[in-house]
């Protein structure tokens, strides 16, 4: 089939961008939309052009690198699903396409369509850990952990880091990537110790960085790849208060 | 130069005990002047980075993705093992380190894979202690499953993202030392060459890929944790971005290449479905736990519906052949069983390169929404991919490239040939001989990284308290980043007209066709010459657009494929000098019908390969593989 695309092409974070047409012919049902972006590429090569700069690497939709606005949706039309597992069987022949980068203010862009999400980064480092050195840990089977807490931990912990919720939001904020987070950690045995400056911390951090207020859109759990729930601000939010109140 | 594996003496389940008694140490105050480089973040990296810093060293943490938390050990899916016998179904250490030398068809060395085993206790509790949410029972304690080449269920799991659950874990510790000024991380760097002075390795340079600088970096020891070399073949399970560079750029500073023709060939991925592809996705093994792998007894039934064939017309394969593991073999025999069978024309789908993975037994015995809830992610990912719905239908897979077990040779303290370089993880080559197990490469990577390096490395840094931090403006450091600079501008402004990836699909072609599952003597004769008129094609015209000076991937991937050009040559050469057969390595010459026929008698060594110069035949040295503790024995699963 016969794919119209119009792509954001911006040379480097301080210029402006623009959308580019291009038309890529012969595309497969089976190719991914990454793979179809990589045959467009082989093409702009060959003919001397700058290829189409884009995040990507397990394509197996768990390494949360990829990060493209398709058709005004980040990750694309499908829910639940990264770019790299969005598959061409659910274009037809003729479709016009948009391609644009995740956009918000903490994620500068630094060409086409890779951002700079490194601010996701320093909110762990602000307090996205159970503190324990290795060497420090009891008999692993010394701590049970009820079977219904352990599974709600793994769904908040399921997040891929990718961005999509912050990308999905009109605010670009944060608050569900630093929520799944907190609410993976603190409702374990193991992160309560610091349950109160995980919190605080994190949510400072998140403020810090330039994303923006929560006002409870829910934009970001339909676009999330791993359908994290937003369960998860509420529980940040009862988090923040608690520690607001009991905290240092 | 003879190698010196540096095994402690004594008896195998002592080796480790002894060494830590004695193993030198630094005080905290000398800790906190030494500086560690280390390369890569995936478990091996992330853990060895964290661990070193709550130890008090310096440590510079770099990797090519945009953070640390993506590298590809975030795509492992079923478990990590660990002799921790909590099932009581008769594991132990012994068990464990029993069942990875076997599975690793006796190439592996007996005191490194000991303490694997000894120290897999240690790694579960730590990540549990981290918080990492592994899967329990109702009694809120662990639960565990089987995988390939074990009759115990050892395996620890979440869901089926084992491997971005353990790497969240480290990757979140190594943020909390981030966080604590004590590792600075370097995200979108690659690492190009390795700075040597006086023999000794003191620094990488590397490249800062957003800006396209040349950046020198000082370090009183370089640990590479960049993972295995998959990617050579264009098409495996790896991401896109996994590379050979560090270690090849380490191997041509004199850091030996140990046993480069161990490939792992995984038995269950998504098969190929055209030239377009640039990735395959595998399909967990611990879905043999439920699924039966078969085939068509009869070639004519192969275009049928697989659900409008009758059981009794059905052939599965694995459990008719070896009776006493069937669908959990080890992944080199299930792999080459799938082989075969498609070799005999009896494979599915439009290709007729796959066989079957069905899971009607399972969902009938267990429940639709049990068989679902093990699995997790796997079904839909497939159904994704494939369009086809695994619940309904059986799975089509066929084996792909997944994993490496050659890699930089490394002595019992995890240091290449070369003084202060060291090794982790998948990178080096020591603990699967010639075939992983199922399971293992977590356990390998967080072994290495949280309980190994930072007992080892302190017995080499007590030599370097003196050692004050080198400039970076010493002629060592500006003629490795001249070097460096000379090959990209070498093949920046080469006048070439054909994009990368078509020379790395090329590689890749050669290297599934003639060092892929089955090997021989005049197939890998002529993929060497093929090999070698392809890098001088692409040293000619390969076409890198986009300038050097700035956020270029293309010239990045660029770089990568032309190291694996060379070491896709070296191991067409290892396969070549290696005249038996075991695990990954099945040369067709040396075959019991159709099972791997060592050669214990000549072949029971490390093949460690010296780089002698370019267009140089590089020289082998052997480090004999002594077994104390067991007996060198033919494997069998039958």
């Amino acid at each position: 089939m016969k794919i119209n695309l119009k792509v954001w092409r911006q040379k480097n974070t301080n210029t402006s961008g623009k959308i580019v047409n291009y038309v890529v012919n012969e595309v497969n049902p089976d190719m991914s939309f990454l793979e179809m972006i990589d045959v467009l590429n082989g093409q702009l090569v060959r003919k001397g052009e700058d290829p189409i700069a884009f995040d990507h690497d397990c394509r197996e939709g768990i390494c949360g690198m990829c990060s493209m606005v398709v058709d005004g949706r980040p990750h694309g039309p499908l829910h639940g699903t990264t770019t790299c597992q969005l598959y061409m069987r659910n274009y037809k022949d003729g479709d016009t396409i948009y391609v644009e980068p995740f956009r918000a203010h903490a994620f500068p862009i630094i060409k086409d369509l890779a951002v700079n999400r490194g601010a996701f980064d320093r909110i762990i480092a602000a307090g996205g850990f159970v503190s324990v050195s290795t060497g420090q840990a009891q008999d692993a089977n010394a701590i049970p952990v009820e079977k219904a807490v352990a599974d709600n931990a793994m769904d908040a912990a399921a997040c891929i880091g990718c961005g999509a919720c912050v990308a999905a939001c009109p605010n670009g904020s944060a608050m569900l990537f630093t929520a799944a987070k907190v609410s993976h950690l603190n409702q374990l045995p193991q992160g309560k110790a610091e349950a109160t400056r995980r919190a605080l911390n994190m949510v400072k951090q998140m403020d810090a960085e330039g994303f923006g207020k929560c006002s409870n859109i829910g934009a970001c759990e339909a676009e999330c790849p791993k359908e994290i729930s937003i369960e998860n601000i509420a529980r940040l939010n009862r988090e923040y208060i608690k520690a607001v109140f009991t905290g240092e | 130069m003879k190698l010196d594996s540096k095994i402690p003496q004594g008896p195998v389940g002592e080796k480790w005990s002894n060494y830590k008694e004695h193993a030198k140490l630094v005080n905290p105050s000398n800790k906190r002047k030494l500086e560690i480089i280390v390369v890569g973040t995936g478990l091996a990296g992330a853990s060895a980075a964290a661990t070193l810093a709550e130890l008090g060293y310096k440590v510079k943490a770099f990797c090519f993705q945009d953070s640390p938390r993506r590298a590809h050990s975030i795509a492992a899916q079923g478990g990590i093992n660990a002799a921790k016998n909590y099932k009581n179904d008769g594991d132990s250490v012994y068990r464990l380190f029993y069942d990875t030398i076997k599975g690793g068809d006796f190439r592996a060395r007996e005191g490194n894979v000991h303490r694997l085993a000894e120290v897999s206790v240690n790694i579960i509790d730590q990540c549990v202690a981290q918080g990492v949410p592994f899967a329990r029972e109702y009694g809120g304690l662990l639960d565990n499953r089987s995988f390939g080449g074990a009759q115990v269920s050892r395996t620890f799991y979440a869901r089926g993202q084992t491997g971005q659950q353990l790497l969240i874990g480290a990757y979140q510790a190594l943020e909390r030392q981030v966080g604590l000024g004590n590792v600075k991380m370097y995200s979108r760097h690659e690492m190009l060459d390795i700075v040597k002075i006086d023999g000794k390795a003191r620094g990488i340079i590397a490249k800062n890929l957003v800006t396209g600088e040349l950046e020198r970096h000082f370090g009183h020891a370089v640990l590479l944790c960049t993972g295995g070399y998959g990617n050579v073949f264009f098409l495996s399970t790896n991401a896109m971005g996994s590379n050979v560079t560090a270690a090849w750029r380490a191997h041509k500073r004199g850091a030996f290449f140990g046993n480069p023709c161990y490939t792992q060939i995984h038995p269950t991925c998504i098969p190929v479905s055209g030239d377009y592809q640039s990735k395959l996705t595998l399909m967990s093994e611990s879905l043999r736990n439920d699924g039966r792998i078969w085939v068509p007894k009869r070639k004519e039934d192969c275009g049928k519906h697989p659900n409008d064939i009758k059981e009794e017309d059905r052939d599965y394969y694995l459990e008719r052949k070896y009776p006493s593991y069937g669908n959990l073999c080890p992944r080199d025999i299930a792999s080459r069983a799938a082989k075969e069978v498609c070799d005999e024309g009896r494979g599915v789908g439009k290709t007729g390169l796959a066989v079957y993975l069905d899971f009607s037994d399972a969902i009938n015995r267990l429940g639709l929404e049990t068989v679902k809830a093990r699995y997790g992610e796997l079904f839909p990912m497939y159904q994704n991919i494939t369009g086809e719905d695994p619940l309904k239908q059986p799975m089509r897979i066929f084996p792909a490239v997944h994993y490496t077990m050659g890699g930089l040779w490394v002595d019992y303290e995890l240091m290449t040939t070369v003084p202060g370089l060291y090794a982790l993880g998948e990178a080096n080559f020591s603990d699967h001989g010639a075939n992983r197990l199922g399971a293992s490469a977590l356990m390998q990577g967080l072994a290495d990284g949280y309980f190994v390096i930072p007992y080892t490395i302190g017995n080499y840094l007590s030599g370097e308290i003196f050692t004050k931090s080198i400039p970076t403006d010493h002629p060592a450091f500006a003629e490795a980043e001249n070097n460096v600079r000379e090959r990209i501008n070498t093949l920046k402004n080469n006048g070439g007209k054909t994009p990368v990836d078509e020379f790395h699909k090329q590689l890749g072609k050669i290297m599934w066709e003639y060092c892929g599952m089955a090997r021989n003597a005049e197939g890998l004769t002529k993929a060497r010459q093929m090999i070698q008129t392809l890098k001088a094609d692409f040293w000619n015209d390969a076409r890198i657009t986009g300038e050097i000076n700035e956020f270029n991937p293309e010239l990045d991937k660029a770089m990568r494929v032309a190291d694996f050009l060379e070491l896709g040559e070296l191991m067409v050469v290892d396969a070549l000098n290696r005249n038996e057969s075991c695990g990954g390595h099945f040369r067709t010459e040396y075959q019991d019908n159709g099972e791997a026929k060592r050669n214990d008698d000549e072949y029971a060594y490390v093949s460690a390969w010296e780089f002698k110069g370019d267009n140089q035949e590089p020289e082998l040295h052997k480090e004999e593989l002594v077994y104390e503790a067991i007996q060198l024995q033919v494997r069998s699963y039958k």
